[in-house]
């Protein structure tokens, strides 16, 4: 009994408890109401089934919700992902082209001007944040709305189509059985991982969050993390922009990642990183962005209209956002330290 | 004691965002042919009046220290319920129009209320409404509605006929009506001053005594008002409502609420600086529409640019204020812990 509870308390503990918990009722709601959720199939050596869409669907989210957890544990956040996805879509379409089934340009000098034009954008918000002071909300947002402004100027305002072959391996081709874009995922996240919780530079970041001026003052660079971890989130976008334009086969300024700003920060939010920065928790983004995935999934698979899905995300949002507010946290343990649980 | 002719500080943005308009205006009328036609002036603002309305709304949670995010889609919402409810209801516009009214003050005090008592960030609370609204737009209908209304209709199609050729339209005499109203508030009612004493500083604002808890309710509330009278205004001019339309309209709104010389922390700023902001972008756009070959993605660059130009000049302004005011405390310490140094020596 006290073994159990000990490593119950563990969990509970742990930043994943909670998201886990969220995602486990998703799939206990599908496993009740549609068991074809969890049925595998291999069809020519792939893995198929809607666990495996989850996860493919989700990659460019969670690539999304792992830079935007870094930023939001600086204590900022990033609205401008959406537009420098399209962005990277923009630049790697219209380098590729569309005129042959060749392309214009070597492809691996295409992806990566890419991702340096997302680099680049994200170093710009790193600047405005850490250099020009401005409050990371508004200077993101000025990138948000200028950004598929500089899509647009990319692509002269037409979506562009593209018919290279190898291009479609990195939103559509398997590895191993699994989606490619599976394989990008979690080689992001196992740098980011790395970077964060086998160097230094997560406490850095999880002081620059908790107070960026006695950070200063204790001799962390504040500025320099700041930038490094915003550019570091245009270039999860720009990798998200790389598998979006190549699973359409096209860039589409105007459309590719809207509105995926809110999911990554709901990503984040449901994986018990706070948005008054600080301790981040960069699994339980990935949980997030699976959750927010496999809800979107779980509504189309059950039949119910595509656009109940926002009206659904809304709820989960507010649900999750209220159980981790201080009044209903501070209820609750009031509430088990009356009935003498053990917590 | 002594009054200085200068400018106070405190006007300076509002001064640059109305010089900006005047300059940018002239560059029009130099530059284009037809620029001059005082029609040009007021389709600025028959085509901005829904935005205007809602900017009007943002300024105050901005000066609060607060963000809505809803706008937009609450606009949509409210274009595509009230098309619903027309058509396929035959309800009166007369029962419609207040209906939806009453929904934003529900739907805008819901908000304040979860961000006032579970004490969580408006930014989130907004998205989850942004969400929320956007998506029922969709559950009611997928596809535009028409709205054929005959009391849409002649208010939509109305217009007020100036002098020679020009005209505005009714929606610019509610954006007259709800401008004025709300400098009323603002500037002029318990309730205004105690927006900006808490866009100053929260905390001192309560020690004061002020209704803090209350205000920031009714800043949302009132807000959500804003957005539905302006989707209302929206519905009257397209005649139609669907899920898609104003998407991004929130940061449209912010962005006149800045570039109008309102301090995104709070605090500081004054309405009329809104309208400024509003018609800025109108004039922007206005501008790329005369020039012809200019695509209108150029409209998003320019606002995004200006818009940092703007909190870029703030910035400069309240951090040379505040490096005064420190200053002057520095002296005024100085001055009163002199007296007092000789006599604990003297102890």
């Amino acid at each position: 009994m006290n073994d159990n509870t000990g490593w119950w308390a563990r969990l509970r503990r742990t930043g994943i408890f909670w998201p886990l918990v969220a995602l486990s009722l998703v799939f206990l709601f599908n496993l009740i109401f549609s068991p074809q959720f969890f049925r595998l199939e291999i069809k020519d050596g792939h893995l198929f089934g809607s666990l495996v869409d989850v996860l493919n669907r989700g990659s460019p989210l969670m690539l999304v919700a792992i830079g935007m957890t870094a930023v939001i544990a600086t204590a900022g956040v990033d609205l401008s992902v959406g537009a420098v996805i399209a962005i990277s879509a923009a630049t790697v379409t219209v380098l590729i082209g569309s005129v042959t089934g060749e392309s214009q340009t070597p492809m691996w000098i295409a992806i990566l001007a890419a991702l340096g034009a997302s680099l680049l954008a994200g170093a710009w918000n790193g600047l405005l944040v850490s250099r020009a002071r401005i409050q990371p909300m508004v200077a993101t947002l000025v990138l948000m709305v200028a950004g598929r402004g500089i899509a647009q100027l990319i692509t002269n305002g037409q979506i562009i189509t593209i018919y290279y072959e190898p291009f479609f391996f990195i939103g559509g081709g398997y590895l191993l059985g699994l989606p490619f874009p599976v394989f990008i995922v979690a080689g992001v996240f196992a740098f980011a991982w790395f970077m964060t919780r086998r160097t230094a530079i997560g406490l850095f970041i999880e002081s620059v969050g908790t107070n960026a001026s006695s950070s200063f003052h204790s001799g962390i660079n504040e500025k320099n993390i700041k930038l490094v971890i915003y550019a570091f989130c245009g270039l999860c976008a720009g990798f998200a922009g790389l598998i979006i334009s190549s699973n359409l086969k096209s860039a589409d300024a105007n459309n590719a990642g809207l509105q995926i700003e809110l999911d990554g920060i709901l990503a984040v939010v449901i994986g018990g990183t706070l948005m008054s920065g600080g301790r981040f928790s960069l699994a339980g983004s990935i949980l997030g962005a699976l959750l927010v995935q496999s809800v979107s999934t779980t509504i189309y698979s059950l039949g119910v209209p595509p656009e109940v899905v926002q009206v659904v995300k809304a709820v989960v949002v507010l649900t999750v956002v209220l159980l981790y507010s201080d009044v209903v946290k501070n209820g609750l343990d009031k509430l088990s330290q009356r009935q003498g649980v053990p917590s | 004691m002594k009054r200085s002719w200068s400018i106070d500080r405190k006007f300076w943005p509002l001064l640059i965002t109305v010089s900006l308009f005047v300059l940018l205006y002239i560059y029009g009328i130099i530059q284009y042919r037809g620029f001059s036609s005082p029609q040009v002036f007021f389709n600025l603002l028959v085509d901005n009046a829904f935005l205007m309305i809602t900017s009007i709304g943002m300024t105050f949670v901005i000066l609060s220290g607060g963000i809505d995010l809803s706008v937009g889609a609450v606009i949509a919402f409210t274009g595509v319920l009230s098309a619903w409810l027309l058509n396929h209801f035959g309800l009166s516009p007369a029962i419609v129009i207040p209906l939806m009214l009453l929904m934003g003050v529900v739907f805008g005090a819901t908000m304040g209320a979860i961000i006032e008592f579970f004490k969580v960030q408006p930014f989130i609370v907004t998205l989850a409404g942004m969400f929320f609204a956007r998506g029922m737009s969709f559950v009611i209908s997928t596809q535009a509605q028409t709205i054929s209304d005959p009391f849409y209709r002649t208010i939509g199609l109305y217009r007020i006929h100036l002098w020679g050729k020009s005209f505005i339209s009714a929606n610019v005499v509610i954006v007259a009506i709800v401008l004025i109203a709300a400098i009323y508030l603002a500037h002029f009612t318990r309730f205004g001053r105690t927006v900006y004493a808490i866009g100053g500083n929260e905390q001192s604002a309560l020690l004061m005594g002020l209704p803090v808890r209350r205000t920031k309710i009714l800043i949302y509330t009132l807000n959500g008002f804003c957005s539905t009278l302006a989707g209302v205004v929206f519905s009257i001019y397209m005649l139609s409502g669907h899920g898609l339309y104003v998407s991004g309209l929130e940061l449209d709104a912010i962005a006149s609420v800045v570039i109008g010389g309102t301090q995104l922390t709070g605090g500081v700023g004054y309405v009329i600086g809104t309208v400024f902001g509003v018609l800025i972008q109108g004039l922007i756009q206005t501008i790329i529409m005369f020039q012809g070959t200019l695509s209108s993605w150029w409209t998003k660059i320019a606002v995004g640019a200006l818009t940092l130009i703007f909190i870029g000049v703030q910035s400069i302004i309240y951090s040379s204020k505040r490096k005064r005011m420190a200053s002057a405390q520095r002296v005024a310490t100085a001055t009163t812990t002199a007296p007092a140094a000789p006599a604990t020596a003297g102890d």
